[in-house]
């Protein structure tokens, strides 16, 4: 058994479906570690399947998944055997997940001490007191101005920042293992954004923690995370250290996905961006072979039929070099 | 609207209540369509010879009349037969009467807003203050009785309902983007509400009126009963259970076969429209 | 150039009214000026809460004015008729699955604008629908289709088709494209540059991402709590940014691209709440730079280096 804090391999996620007779395939062959104190970007877009991952290493899919893969290991947990009791001690415990709308996790009708509290009895087992204690450090790590003030304030009263600062806050409180983090700065505006990644990143550092930061910004990757895998249509079509993949992408849909941003490098304003045609195939209408050769401009004839593995690190049988296909 | 209908259906089906209720409201409309070929012999025929015959398969029951004969002699099975039809077609008449009013109070009033939105308000906690029979038989009592009068009382006093479910639609409805792009380029607010917001409310308006449907029913059978409804000789159900009410003990089914009746009608339309409420929610959830 | 769209000093407040307690105004906008040039970009910036998107209510009139004055052409836009107005002016939402009502076909969402403000007959109508599809790159089938069958970029593309019926001077673009997947986005950009030149459109573009704002922007106005802090040129106010806010908000943005100087620079602290603003300069309170004087005087746009700044330290 190897040493990563996760390790998954070959992990495929399946849907039954009343309307389809084939179950739809999420998520195919995905294999990926992440170590202690380490953070892994996970950059896709929508239908790409970095939620569903998500969810199943939280042990949340719906009944209607069917999981299976070669290894699927946290800190020497096989997640898929786990019971329910054991799944109980480590979601919210060994890993904690906040979500892209902060405002929506949180209940509206209870003050955030109470959710606090709550939160850190459950997964401690401290007494009040020592849990009110513990809520004001955790607010105070995080960063909030006056935690004793916003411990006793209700959700409405947060802006979006502070709310995903109280997120975080319960998330760390149980000292996890791993931090999922799934579009944590999707909602904010950017100057609120940077603080909250910043903040994220010095917890990593601090608590020697696990992140996996979910988004679809590369940019967020770019500035904040030393690995990143590239996900489409349920695969990963590239992994690997972040400063390489954005400076010289192998794969043809890496490369796209960098050269579509506006202002990813500095042109004259107006210009035509070279755009990515169609659309992430939805997940019954997945095509043969590459996933991404329907969209791709470099596809070839040997592209379209054959199952393409990932080879060092990039699902692609004709890998670009320095951004040219050879 | 095709699709949304066959989606509907398909919804419904997982639902085996809902299922049954439909069943049973097919029966009772085929029953009434067919009255006349189904029912063995005149409603209002009277058999002097056979008064207060018991169903034919009770002792004592005669073959000619399968459900037995009532107080005058008259065959209850015919009576039961015909008494679906008024059943039937007061719940028709409630429902639309109340939908159409129901919706264009509501819709103006979430639209509108401040005093138009008031008033009308006011004036649907003044209907749903008094106990909804009470009303009606007031209404019935200043009008006179009658089947038509009947209607018209349980419809006015089941309108509050619709405008209560509408206008809350229409608040939220309307301040959706849709509404404002509509305004974009000049539709008028009659279009807004009710080409643009109107359809969008679809759902619970089904729900409650299906469900209008059934208390339509009840309540004009209650009128019945009280003998504010339907006059003699006309069988409907409710004035069938007044009649027979003194014969309770001596000939029980001569209240009982119209109760059923009244009580499977109901039940089946409250089935559907449960089915309903749970077929259109995932929908609703997935459009906002 | 010939200036299209002139605004003037508006100012845009809401009574918030509270029982038992005095009704306060709520400065959502306050002394906006500025003017839109046939044919141009003009970029709108700032956070949640700093007004942009009150700005496009007050001028597709879906919010009335508290003061000022805005002029299409010349005339008072309060002078125009409403069938000059909505064929002046246009919209293009931001969330492609609220403003598209889902019980309607492409092909009636389309048409709506035709209907309610031309004569034509149903025929001609069908032609210039099916045209419109065609220029925002849809195929012509699409027409009979219900929104939920189409994906967020093309219910966007349907979203401009709509907005173009009229054939308007002036489109505001209210963050079109933030729905939207990267590379999706980048179709919809494309397409909406392709089609300013098309039809000679002079685009108002609101957006919180610098980089399309960078990208499709002539000039730029940099909002934060309903007032201007920094209008220029595209090129002046990207690379030589003077307002402290601005500064923040470029370096704020995050790029793939490790910087040599990654900044340590964090705005501090949060937006303040609109119904309780600074004294005076609405940014002093998260402002590195700030001093005493900005604290209790609100500094007044003023040309400082080729463009406006609202700052007493630019």
């Amino acid at each position: 058994m190897s040493n990563h804090l996760l390790s998954v391999q070959d992990l495929n996620i399946f849907f039954k479906s009343d309307k389809n007779l084939t179950p739809i395939h999420a998520v195919r062959d995905l294999s990926f570690s992440i170590d202690q104190g380490e953070m892994l970007g996970v950059v896709g877009e929508s239908g790409s399947g970095k939620s569903i991952t998500n969810l199943a290493i939280m042990g949340l899919l719906p009944e209607t998944a069917i999981v299976s893969a070669k290894e699927f290991v946290f800190n020497k947990n096989a997640l898929l055997e786990l019971k329910d009791t054991t799944w109980q001690k480590i979601r919210g415990g060994e890993i904690s997940m906040i979500f892209q709308d902060p405002m929506s996790a949180l209940n509206p009708f209870l003050s955030v001490e109470f959710q606090m509290i709550e939160t850190i009895k459950a997964h401690k087992g401290l007494s009040k007191k020592e849990a009110r204690e513990l809520s004001l450090d955790l607010l105070d790590q995080v960063g909030i101005a006056s935690p004793k003030e916003r411990l006793s304030s209700f959700p409405f009263e947060l802006s979006g920042g502070m709310a995903q600062r109280v997120m975080i806050a319960m998330a760390i409180s149980s000292d996890p293992k791993l931090l999922i983090a799934d579009e944590p700065t999707t909602a904010l505006d950017v100057t609120i954004q940077k603080q909250i990644l910043t903040l994220l990143k010095s917890l990593q550092n601090k608590k020697n923690m696990s992140i996996i930061l979910v988004t679809h910004d590369l940019g967020v990757i770019g500035e904040f995370s030393e690995k990143v895998q590239v996900m489409y249509a349920g695969e990963v079509v590239e992994a690997g250290k972040t400063e390489e993949i954005i400076n010289a992408p192998q794969h043809p849909y890496t490369s796209a996905l960098l050269n579509s941003r506006p202002g990813a490098v500095i042109r004259k304003a107006k210009t035509i961006l070279p755009s990515i045609s169609g659309i992430v195939p939805s997940f019954n209408q997945r095509p043969q072979g590459c996933q991404f050769h329907p969209r791709c401009n470099f596809t070839q004839s040997d592209c379209i039929n054959q199952k393409i593995s990932l080879l060092n690190g990039c699902r692609c049988i004709h890998p670009l070099t320095n951004g040219v296909n050879l | 609207m095709k699709i949304f209908w066959i989606e509907l259906y398909f919804e419904l089906k997982k639902n085996k209540g809902s299922m049954v209720g439909l069943f049973i409201i097919g029966i009772s409309l085929f029953i009434s369509i067919f009255a006349p070929i189904l029912s063995p012999h005149n409603p209002a025929e009277v058999f002097p010879n056979a008064l207060r015959i018991p169903p034919s398969f009770l002792s004592g029951g005669q073959n000619q009349f399968f459900f037995g004969t009532d107080d005058i002699g008259r065959d209850i099975m015919s009576r039961l037969i015909y008494g679906s039809r008024i059943s039937l077609s007061v719940g028709f008449s409630v429902v639309i009467l109340s939908l159409i009013t129901g919706t264009i109070l509501g819709v103006v009033a979430g639209f509108y807003g401040g005093l138009i939105d008031r008033f009308i308000m006011r004036l649907t906690d003044l209907i749903m203050s008094l106990p909804s029979i009470l009303f009606a038989i007031v209404i019935v009592a200043v009008l006179g009785p009658g089947i038509s009068n009947a209607i018209f009382a349980v419809s006015v006093v089941a309108v509050p309902n619709f405008i209560r479910i509408i206008r809350a639609q229409v608040l939220f409805e309307k301040n959706r983007q849709y509404v404002q792009a509509a305004k974009l380029f000049g539709a008028s607010n009659f279009k807004l509400m009710f080409n643009e917001i109107l359809p969008n409310c679809m759902a619970p308006l089904i729900v409650q009126a299906t469900l209008g449907f059934s208390d339509g029913i009840l309540n004009c059978a209650a009128l019945g009963f009280l003998g504010l409804g339907a006059q003699a000789p006309m069988s409907e159900w409710g004035t069938m259970l007044s009649d027979a009410r003194s014969y309770i003990e001596s000939s029980p089914w001569m209240v009982t076969l119209p109760g059923i009746c009244i009580l499977l009608t109901v039940l089946s339309f409250n089935l559907l429209g449960d089915g309903l409420r749970d077929a259109l929610d995932p929908r609703l959830k997935k459009q906002n | 150039m010939s200036i299209i769209l002139n605004v003037e000093a508006l100012d845009k407040t809401y009574p918030i009214k509270k029982i038992f307690k005095e009704t306060i105004e709520l400065k959502a906008l306050t002394n906006i000026s500025f003017h839109l040039a046939k044919k141009e970009t003009l970029g709108i910036v700032g956070e949640s809460g700093c007004g942009k998107s009150t700005l496009a209510k007050v001028l597709t009139k879906l919010e009335n004015i508290s003061s000022g004055e805005i002029n299409f052409r010349g005339k008072n836009f309060n002078t125009l008729s409403a069938h000059e107005f909505h064929s002046f002016i246009q919209m293009v939402f931001q969330d492609p699955y609220q403003s598209l009502n889902p019980r309607k076909k492409a092909f009636d969402i389309i048409a709506a604008p035709l209907r309610i403000n031309s004569e034509l007959n149903e025929k001609e109508i069908s032609l210039k629908v099916h045209e419109m599809l065609r220029k925002v790159g849809l195929r012509e089938e699409f027409a009979s289709r219900y929104p939920h069958h189409f994906s967020g970029g093309q219910r966007q593309r349907i979203g401009i088709a709509r907005a173009l019926m009229l054939r308007p001077e002036v489109l505001i673009l209210d963050e079109p494209v933030s729905a939207l997947d990267v590379s999706i986005g980048a179709q919809v950009l494309n397409l909406l540059l392709e089609l300013q030149n098309e039809f000679s459109l002079s685009y108002l573009f609101i957006s919180h991402d610098l980089s399309v704002i960078q990208h499709m922007s002539d000039r730029i106005i940099v909002m934060y709590l309903g007032r201007i802090v920094e209008y220029g040129t595209r090129d002046e106010v990207f690379n030589n940014p003077q307002h402290p806010y601005t500064k923040a908000l470029l370096e704020s943005a995050p790029k793939p691209q490790k910087g040599k100087e990654t900044s340590a620079n964090i705005l501090k602290g949060e937006l303040p709440s609109a119904l309780n603003l600074p004294i005076g300069c609405a940014f002093a309170p998260r402002c590195p730079i700030a001093t005493e004087k900005c604290k209790s005087f609100i500094p007044e746009l003023e040309i400082k280096k080729n463009r406006m700044v609202a700052c007493f330290e630019a």
